[in-house]
This record gives structure tokens, sequence and C-alpha cells, in this order.
């Protein structure tokens, strides 16, 4: 049996790593990448929290981040779809025009 | 001792992949390391006794949503650019590491940690985890189910105009 906080340890520096990934990325994508690497630590969390606990919670509210993540990925995609035609750029840099 | 071994092997493999998702230069490569941190994170879910949601995670995960992340890079032709990170990279990844720190010292002097972990027996749990989940999906969290089935029937019909040609007017 291996102790809740190894799980714990290894989720945090994933999330760390996904919020890190936000910040350091040019592009649009790539940051999308990150987002789905912070949800995969929440995942990892509701789970080891549902072993702990002998419930079976967690293990469902997963299964709604997992579909969350989904959703997200299909309208971030389309929105970069739809940036790229009107402008050919996936760097966020770029992305200016809402800004005063 | 085996456990720990698939554990430390599974947790590793997890954290150098996203790693490399973040850092690596070309698009392509890092949805490949996506692919690497999401399989490792279903075999965290083994470990840990929740195969329907490792099995949820291969399929839905790397099955269908990283298929649709590397058709748009396909789609876009992205090129590998030459300055892929910004101006901020260097403190980004001190305050980083220092965020770490910070959320484990935090979480290790909780009392959550002394608490002794409460494990079903497997003979008390009769029923496979899969049943499991699908009666607690369809009992108590029904009216979150359907609020999710909402979500995705919104998400589908977003995607949709967001991506449809504007007729020119």
């Amino acid at each position: 049996m291996i102790p809740l906080s190894y799980y714990i340890t290894v989720s945090t520096v994933m999330f760390v790593i996904g919020l890190v990934g936000v910040l350091i990325r040019r592009n649009f994508l790539i940051i999308l990448f990150s987002i789905e690497l912070m949800l995969n630590a929440a995942n990892i969390n509701l789970i080891a929290f549902s072993r702990h606990y002998g419930e079976i919670d967690g293990q469902v509210i997963s299964l709604f981040i997992i579909t969350i993540a989904a959703a997200e990925a299909a309208i971030g995609l389309a929105i970069i779809i739809v940036l790229f035609r009107k402008k050919a750029i996936t760097n966020v840099d770029e992305l200016n025009l809402m800004k005063w | 001792m085996t456990e720990l071994l698939f554990f430390l092997y599974f947790a590793v493999m997890t954290i150098v992949s996203s790693v490399l998702t973040v850092g690596l230069r070309s698009p392509v490569y890092c949805a490949l390391a996506l692919l690497s941190t999401l399989l490792h994170v279903a075999g965290l879910f083994v470990l840990l006794h929740a195969e329907f949601v490792a099995a949820l995670q291969v399929i839905v995960y790397a099955g269908a949503v990283l298929v649709l992340y590397i058709f748009v890079i396909m789609l876009l032709d992205l090129k590998t650019v030459e300055k892929f990170l910004h101006k901020q990279v260097g403190i980004a990844i001190f305050f980083g590491v220092v965020l770490i720190f910070e959320i484990l010292i935090g979480l290790f002097q909780s009392p959550l940690f002394s608490s002794a972990p409460k494990v079903i027996a497997q003979a008390e749990a009769p029923i496979g985890n899969t049943a499991e989940v699908g009666i607690a999906l369809f009992t108590k969290y029904l009216l979150p189910f359907e609020i999710v089935g909402i979500i995705l029937l919104g998400a589908v019909i977003g995607a949709l105009v967001l991506a449809k040609k504007v007729p020119a007017s």
C-alpha cells in the first residue's frame, strides 16, 4: 500500500509544471496542453483521496473532470482554428485585439 | 514491493513526460509527450484501484482528445519556431519551484496525513469498480451527470458555430 502523500507529491509537481507551462510558452496549443496537465493533476488528487477514504465519490467527480476537459479541448481548438483563419498566428503575445 | 516499483516507474515517467510536454520545441513532440503523460497517469489510476477511470483516461483522453489536438496541429501546419519561450521563463520556473515547496509544506503539516487510510478490503467490495462507479453515477450523481451531458451538447454546438465559415455579407 503506497502512502497518500506520494500521490499528492506527484500531483503537486505535475500541477506546477502545468502552471509554469502556461506562463512560459508562446504557442496557444501548448498552453492548452498545460491546462490538460493541470486537470490531470487534479484527477490524481481526487482518485488518491477517494482510495484513502474508501469512497467512490472522487472517481465519479474525476469522470466529470474528464468530460469537461474534452469539452474545453473542443471549444479551445475551435477558437484556435478561427483565429488562425483570420490572422494566421498561434503566438499568444500577438493576440492583443482586446487589450487597451 | 512490486507495487512500489510500479508506482515509482509511473510517477517518474509522468513527471518526466510532463516536463517534456512544456519544454519541447516542436508541437508534435509536445503532443506525443502529453500522450505519454496521460498513459502513465492511467497507470497511476490502476495502482489506485480505479480501473474504470483508467480505462476512460486511455479511451477518452489518449484516444479522442489527443487525436483532436494532433489533427489541429496537422491542419494548421505549425512550424517549429526559434523563440518558443517567453522572456519570463527564469522567473516563472523559480516561482514554480517555490510554489511546489510551499504547497508540499502546507500539505504535510495538515492533520490530513496523520489519519489512517480506510481501505475497503477486496472481500467487502464484491461488485467491480465499474459497477460501483455506475451505481454512484446513476443514483447519487444523477443530476450532475445530466448537467455534464448538457455541457457536452453545448460544447458540440459551440464548436460547430465557432468553426463554421462565415458567409461573406
